[in-house]
């Protein structure tokens, strides 16, 4: 089964890459200038995304080096204990729809120190690769079309990350111990 | 409310900075966190540019058409805002698709496309359209099969079956789309009744 989807996974973008052009070629499109008329727009909208990204990293990267999030960690704890998730990958859990880059740090050092096939590395393994920075692609995705009120976004995204933590716990307790 | 979580973040953590007595990591945090921004913005320059380049030519071929056809049934029910065989959808499969295989790259891109079409939808260029938020619940929560950066850290550090954890975080994201679809439909309904 892995095999399968990791070649999927190898041969997804080379076979969409011949196949592509090479359909359009057959509809007799003009392929060249087609190409470069689309890729025009490439440099305005990543370059949009500039200020929506400035904002929200600086307020993250603020909370993140002041010591609230670790405040944060600490209250949410709790909670989180009561729902079984082991304090040792609490802040993973709570960093993890800030910062992409900070939680994948986290989660390499509890693979480090409790070794990549313990139990709590399973869990943040699982934890790691079923999450998303949710604030980073909303602020990314609604920047990039201009759009600064995301009304239910923020609530439905976040609902979402903790069913898949509580997820995570359950089905690696289920397979793993 | 990202008004007051962005306003919140700030405040707070300059509050504890000072409380904490090192006011000056501030300064520093708020350029870094600038900077990664930009640095981030610019790196998606090329990636963004080149896939552009072939979804315009899938769009001229006809493929985001057929693409979008395929798939109607599903997305009719969860996009039902976004007409038939708009060229959202098939921007929209292709950043799930992505998603899906683990191809980060390529997923992006992709999805800021079909944003851009969702915003020639959306009535109000302010404001989240239904399809927007249906949209993005999906992709913040999509299914994964293969969390590759992760699998590969568990190689680093000597794990003997670093892609073990495939079937358990396959299990975790069905979980998280089942309710992220759940939470959007409700949210949804909730909102239209406010307006």
């Amino acid at each position: 089964m892995f095999g399968i989807v990791s070649d999927l996974s190898r041969w997804a973008i080379p076979v969409v890459l011949l196949m592509v052009p090479l359909i359009a070629i057959f509809r007799k499109v003009n392929v060249f200038e087609t190409f470069v008329e689309g890729a025009e727009a490439g440099f305005e909208t990543a370059i949009k995304t500039i200020p929506y990204l400035v904002a929200m990293l600086v307020a993250i990267s603020v909370f993140r080096a002041s010591g609230a999030l670790d405040i944060l960690v600490e209250a949410f704890s709790p909670v989180l204990n009561l729902v079984g998730v082991p304090a040792e990958v609490l802040p993973h859990a709570v960093m993890r729809p800030l910062s992409g880059g900070a939680a994948l740090g986290i989660a390499t050092d509890i693979v480090k120190t409790h070794g990549p096939d313990s139990f709590i590395g399973r869990l943040v393994s699982t934890m790691q690769g079923s999450s998303d920075t949710t604030f980073y692609v909303l602020t990314l995705y609604f920047g990039s079309v201009g759009i600064s009120r995301y009304r239910y976004s923020v609530i439905s995204g976040l609902a979402a990350d903790f069913t898949t933590l509580v997820a995570s716990v359950y089905v690696c307790h289920k397979v793993f111990s | 409310m990202v008004n007051y979580i962005w306003f919140g973040m700030i405040a707070i953590g300059v509050l504890v900075a000072a409380f904490n007595g090192h006011i000056e990591v501030v300064t520093k945090a708020a350029l870094d966190g600038a900077q990664f921004a930009v640095q981030t913005s610019i790196d998606l320059v090329a990636i963004i540019t080149f896939w552009l380049g072939i979804m315009k030519l899938a769009e001229e071929a006809g493929l985001v058409r057929s693409l979008a056809g395929l798939v109607q049934p599903l997305t009719n029910f969860l996009f039902p805002s976004v007409p038939r065989e708009h060229p959202a959808m098939g921007a929209i499969i292709m950043n799930l698709s992505a998603n899906i295989l683990g191809l980060g790259n390529a997923a992006t891109p992709m999805g800021l496309i079909a944003m851009q079409e969702l915003q020639k939808l959306n009535p109000d260029p302010k404001t989240a359209s239904d399809a927007m938020c249906t949209f993005l619940a999906l992709n913040t929560s999509c299914i994964t099969l293969i969390p590759t950066t992760i699998i590969g850290i568990r190689l680093i550090y000597g794990s003997a079956n670093p892609t073990e954890i495939v079937g358990t975080t396959i299990f975790a994201t069905a979980a998280g789309m089942t309710v992220a679809v759940i939470a959007d439909r409700i949210l949804r309904s909730i909102y239209m009744q406010r307006r």
